[in-house]
């Protein structure tokens, strides 16, 4: 029966699966494409039902041979993910027809993306982690360079792909590493052989665990390991950065949290020392050189960036309470940074990039309700009260002030006043420039969709933080 | 390292390791030492049935051959899951069918993907 | 929790008055806020009753973050003196509100002055209502703000905007030194909730602060840095100087903001912070001083005065100073029972000179609030003469009026205070016979003799319509009563049922004079507005030509007055021109885009620099993003190896 257990607790992933697969095929027989983001979304919304079910029913634990978990802490990154994965299907029914992208294999390729992250914040085996990692990555690779008449697009997937699998090898390296002294590629066992066998002191751990921390770190794109994100970030289509700079970096987290915290778990006091420089080295390239970009985009990417830097700080503490406001700040950062994008994907018409800082002079004279989401969002991007960006901050900031690390958040501190410049140079842009031109906006009903349960869910958070943070604590203690 | 996993099972593996290296490296290590060194252009140059050669050797070659290589890929592991499935049917039971169908309906479905979009297409 | 609904009504009131009131509600943007503020009036009224009845409300609505020990919630708290300022709000913008729709009938920016006002009354009853110091803060910001945008409604008159920048700006320089207390108060009691900190005063009570290389008393720093924002809100010197210019407002707003209510924010917060300030003598002598200074500073301003609106501003200023003054003293209940009076009188004066101003708009009158272009408006507008005289009455402290309970008991109090006490009860007395003076001043200037414009305007000079009249008429019913709440106990033993009322949470003052005093100062405080009476009558009435004599001869000290002190100018050379020089190059470079073009100069160039320097290293090539890489984990490895 455990056969039966296991296929019934990957369902909501296998349901995924064969969404992706359909939509490939409906591709051939369906004239409008605008159908088929609905049944992608029908697909998506049946399999978040089924693993909602699931979770009310009560199902947990392991399986597939302990590879696989179904618990609190998979099942809150999947939420990221789902999230992130309809809220960019929804921004893209636009784009695609403008940019004249295949939609099937663009939309089964998101999920098949998405599939890929839930196999890795579920995964409790390391071989299990890079299936999911090279899953997720491979379709990542693919859709940055889906636009296959723009030579950005395609030096972003080559650049991608090439520096991607240089990662992988350090993943690989570490797993490596890690079985050749435990025997083991499951995490609790490998853990308990660290413990039983007083590894943790071993050198070769060590080794393995910084380049555990550089593979996660280049998924996640901490400097220096993040020197890819703004090219690729740039290159590839809007929605597909969207998605990129919200899904995979959620699930580097993921993999991240879990494998320091089961396995690396005795060298807290080393990964702590490890990753506190890298968190402020990455805020602050994050954050300076976002200051020179005029190039929205780009701007974000660097943003992006600089948002892992203050993720990051709820790992670098090591309490579990850091690392719960570290999710919490993930599922914020998800969605008001989907909801900046989606503004700029609004920009985007035939022949009109969009992308760039001027594009945003005076807008708020010519569309006022863009406007007034854009600013919700850099609000929130900057960290102003009541929005969700700053709740985020302020328990990552507040965690790690208990946790002693007071120059780490002063620190961060002066570089988020940093971020206020550009975040509200494009405000400034909007609301204190003339504009220069007719803007006209790419709107349609799905991108105002995605765009109203963005900004909803902006301030309620911000008003409401209990809710999410709860939230968070359960998933990751419960 | 007191205490440290040793990998004893893999000890065949590694065992052929060295093994295939050396019989691979072998016969080239032995020719190169016994056989005669007297080299001029014509030897040097790329063995064309006795033809002056045109052009450069390395020349760029349809992205079609590099899509039916794929597929050919696809379906050799394809093949090369299915032998051992089949003989060891009897253990694996009704379950191991479920899977192996599931394995094959997914490399189907892209198979016809990949017909569809006219990967098959030579022109 | 019912009682959080009176800030709400209004709060709603001002969304869908700010979301639709352009396209849909228009000129019916008082159906939405009228109903909104009389329903709180209503719901006021009934927390008053029950806080009468002996209950006390402490309860928070709604924690919003919770992290350790620190915590921002939405709490409020109604206690007597909650209850009162609650009643003088609700009720002051009722009136208002409804005045409002006869005065600004017709103005193109009707439903943004309806969505601003519900949003001021809104802040307004936070700020009174907070039960921590993080949501006072948050209304006291959110006042400020409305200020903002009332000041300047209409902003396409330059000196309206400029007003409202004023306003805005000297109220930074108090609410820095507010800020700065509330950060204080958090980093030594480690909470912001009243009853924490007020019930752990005693404990800091002996704390010092090494400040520049002075013991400060912990207590005393706290306090003159709340002070600090008290100064800037309710315009005592030496920042007041935005109020007078705030008149450039509409004239309910004026009432409203500028004299009953937000103005006397600084006057609730004090009183509120009793606890603290009772445990620092020196700053209870600040609060004093400044206050008794203010009184007479003000008064003498407004003595030559020639704009209707103008004069009452100074009155206001003046007013202040007395509330300020009985806070100094210790006499807390005076102070907010004089806040409470002065509500009615104040705001009536504004809204009568207000239906001048109106009347003589509609008239085609040019100079609208200058006295002098008045004159004999009595017989035009009879009902509007009345109330104002008897506010006057009132404020200049005629007995049996509202004025002259709560002025009376600020002289009693100030009188039986030891130390500078008779020198500030000789100050307020002296302020109270200016008072009276140029109160009667104004009546006289503008509703007797004769009128001193065109006959063509006076022919079209006519009195207010209902909607103005009628909350004129309730207004001048508290003007006349509302001070019957606190009668002195040398006439009615029970009488003063406001400061017993008000005990529990603002003590009772020290002190106990003899009747033999307390007679003393009555006797003098109705001499002295008797006194300013006649000496306006004599000059405005009588003989006519004695103030041009009177100028003429002390004329350097007139100018001075007519020019109030020079004080304006003396900060527009010091402080704004310099400043505003510097902000020139620094920030008109960074909003009109000439800098923030050229790359990044808005910020400072040498992280700009850095920021080029960085963005070289990111050359689009991968293979030396790969060496990154590959360096960045080595470094590790052999930081890690060396850590060791």
């Amino acid at each position: 029966m455990s056969h039966l257990r296991s296929m019934i607790l990957i369902s909501p992933e296998l349901l995924l699966v064969l969404t992706a697969l359909s939509l490939l095929l409906l591709d051939f027989l369906v004239r409008r494409k605008g159908t088929l983001a609905v049944a992608g979304a029908a697909g998506i919304f049946i399999s978040a039902y089924v693993n909602y079910r699931l979770i009310k029913v009560g199902m947990t634990g392991g399986t597939i041979q302990g590879m696989f978990a179904f618990d609190g802490y998979a099942n809150f990154f999947k939420l990221i993910f789902y999230t992130t994965l309809l809220l960019t299907i929804l921004l893209s029914v636009k784009y695609l027809a403008i940019e004249k992208i295949s939609a099937g294999e663009y939309y089964s390729l998101l999920i098949f993306s998405t599939v890929g992250m839930m196999i890795m914040a579920a995964a409790t085996d390391l071989l299990m982690l890079y299936l999911g990692l090279e899953l997720m990555a491979l379709s990542t690779y693919i859709l940055a360079g889906i636009v296959r008449g723009d030579r950005r697009s395609n030096e972003a997937a080559l650049k991608y792909f090439f520096l991607g699998a240089f990662s992988s090898a350090f993943l690989l390296y570490g797993i490596t590493l890690v079985y050749g002294l435990t025997g083991s590629t499951n995490l609790r066992e490998i853990a308990s052989a660290l413990h039983s066998l007083k590894l943790a002191e071993s050198p070769i751990t060590m080794l393995s665990l910084i380049f555990f921390i550089t593979a996660f770190g280049f998924k996640i794109a901490l400097a220096p390991f993040h020197m890819w994100a703004p090219d690729v970030y740039e290159g590839a289509p809007t929605p597909v950065t969207a998605f990129m700079s919200a899904g995979p970096k959620a699930a580097g987290f993921a993999v991240m949290g879990r494998v320091l915290f089961d396995v690396f778990g005795g060298l807290q006091m080393q990964w702590s020392i490890i990753l506190e420089p890298l968190a402020i080295l990455t805020i602050a390239v994050g954050s300076i050189i976002a200051l020179s970009q005029t190039n929205i985009k780009r701007m974000l990417a660097y943003s992006s960036i600089a948002h892992a830097g203050y993720a990051l700080i709820g790992i670098v503490i090591g309490t579990p309470e850091g690392f719960v406001s570290t999710m919490n700040y993930l599922m914020i950062y998800m969605i008001m940074n989907m909801g900046a994008f989606g503004v700029v994907i609004m920009l985007k018409r035939e022949g009109f990039s969009g992308e760039n800082l001027e594009d945003y002079a005076g807008l708020a004279k010519r569309h006022p309700v863009a406007s007034a989401l854009m600013l919700v969002f850099m609000f929130s991007l900057t960290g102003i009260p009541p929005t969700a960006g700053f709740i985020g901050k302020f328990y990552i900031f507040m965690e790690a002030v208990y946790a002693g690390h007071i120059y780490l958040v002063i620190i961060a501190a002066l570089f988020s006043a940093v971020s206020a410049f550009f975040y509200l140079r494009v405000v400034m842009y909007m609301y204190m420039k003339e504009p220069a031109g007719d803007i006209s906006l790419s709107t349609s009903k799905t991108a105002g969709i995605a765009l109203a349960f963005a900004v909803i869910m902006v301030l309620v958070i911000g008003v409401f933080p209990s809710l999410l943070l709860n939230f968070a604590r359960n998933s990751f203690f419960g | 390292m007191p205490g440290t996993f040793i990998p004893s099972n893999y000890l065949p593996i590694i065992i052929i390791c060295i093994f295939a290296t050396i019989i691979g490296l072998s016969p080239l290590l032995i020719g190169s030492l016994l056989r005669p060194r007297r080299s001029y252009r014509q030897k040097l140059l790329p063995y064309e049935s006795g033809n002056e050669p045109i052009g450069e050797p390395r020349y760029k070659f349809s992205v079609k051959f590099y899509i039916v290589a794929m597929l050919f890929v696809v379906f050799d592991v394809e093949a090369v899951f299915l032998y051992p499935w089949a003989v060891a049917y009897d253990k694996l039971g009704i379950f191991g069918f479920v899977e192996m169908m599931m394995f094959i309906f997914i490399l189907l479905i892209g198979y016809i993907y990949a017909w569809e979009k006219g990967a098959l297409d030579w022109e | 929790m019912k009682y959080a609904l009176i800030p709400l009504l209004p709060l709603i009131a001002f969304m869908i008055n700010i979301l639709f009131g352009r396209r849909y509600i228009k000129d019916k943007a008082h159906w939405v806020s009228v109903p909104a503020v009389i329903g709180s009036f209503i719901l006021a009224v009934s927390a008053f009753m029950d806080v009468k009845a002996g209950n006390v409300i402490n309860i928070d609505i709604y924690n919003w973050i919770a992290s350790g020990s620190f915590k921002v919630a939405i709490g409020f708290l109604i206690d007597p003196l909650t209850a009162v300022m609650l009643i003088v709000v609700t009720s002051i913008s009722s009136l208002i509100f409804i005045y409002s729709i006869g005065y600004m009938h017709g103005d193109g920016g009707y439903y943004r002055f309806y969505a601003y006002l519900s949003l001021f009354v809104f802040s307004m009853l936070i700020l009174v209502m907070a039960n921590n110091f993080l949501l006072l803060y948050f209304g006291w910001e959110a006042v400020g703000l409305c200020s903002y945008f009332l000041i300047g409604f209409w902003f396409h008159k330059k000196s309206a905007a400029d007003a409202g920048k004023k306003a805005f700006i000297v109220n930074r320089f108090g609410d820095f030194g507010f800020g700065l207390g509330v950060i204080l108060i958090f980093l030594t009691f480690g909470s912001l909730e009243y009853t924490h900190v007020f019930g752990h005063a005693s404990v800091i009570a002996g704390k010092t602060i090494n400040f520049f290389g002075y013991d400060v008393g912990t207590i005393t720093l706290i306090c003159l840095l709340l002070f600090c924002g008290a100064v800037g809100k309710s315009a005592q010197l030496p920042l007041h100087v935005w109020l007078p210019d705030a008149m450039e407002g509409p004239t309910p707003v004026s009432a409203l903001i500028h004299a009953a209510t937000m103005v006397t924010a600084g006057v609730f917060m004090v009183a509120r912070c009793n606890p603290l300030f009772d445990l620092s003598p020196v700053a209870m002598n600040t609060v004093a001083v400044v206050g008794g200074v203010t009184a007479i500073f003000a008064a003498t301003i407004a003595l030559v005065q020639n704009d209707i609106k103008r004069v009452i501003a100074y009155s206001t200023i003046s007013q202040l100073g007395y509330m300020f003054l009985a806070l100094g003293v210790g006499a807390y209940s005076a102070g907010i029972f004089h806040l409470y009076t002065h509500a009615y009188f104040k705001a009536l004066l504004f809204l009568a000179s207000g239906s001048v101003i109106h009347a003589l708009h509609h008239a085609g009158h040019h100079d609208e609030q200058n006295m002098q272009k008045m004159g004999g408006l009595k017989k035009h507008m009879p009902t509007t003469y009345i109330v104002f005289i008897l506010a006057t009455l009132s404020i200049t402290g005629i007995p049996l009026f509202s004025g002259f309970f709560s002025k009376d008991e600020i002289l009693y109090r100030a009188f039986l205070g030891g130390g500078l006490g008779k020198f500030l009860w000789f100050l307020a007395a002296l302020a109270a016979l200016m008072t009276a003076f140029y109160s009667w001043r104004l009546i006289y200037l503008t509703f007797h003799g004769k009128f001193r414009g065109s006959d063509e305007h006076e022919h079209h000079i006519h009195e207010s319509p209902k909607v103005i009249t009628i909350p004129l008429w309730l207004l001048a019913f508290g003007a006349v009563f509302a001070g019957y709440v606190g009668i002195p106990p040398i006439f009615y033993e029970h009488g003063d049922r406001i400061g017993e009322f008000l005990a529990p949470v603002l003590g009772h003052p020290l002190g106990h004079g003899t009747h033999a005093e307390e007679i003393f100062v009555i006797a003098v405080s109705i001499l002295v507005a008797l006194a300013g009476w006649f000496i306006a009558y004599t000059m405005y009435l009588k003989k006519t030509e004695l103030p041009q004599k009177l100028e003429a001869r002390f004329q350097p000290l007139h100018k001075l007055l007519f020019n109030k002190y020079y004080i304006d100018e003396l900060y527009s050379k010091t402080l704004v021109q310099p400043m505003l020089r510097a902000s020139d190059k620094i920030f008109l470079g960074f909003f009109d885009g000439r800098i923030i073009e050229g790359v990044v100069n808005g910020v400072p160039s040498f992280i700009a620099s850095f920021s080029r320097g960085l963005r070289r290293i990111q050359t689009g090539v991968f293979s030396s993003y790969a060496l990154v890489m590959a360096i960045g984990a080595l470094c590790i490895i052999a930081a890690m190896v060396f850590w060791k």
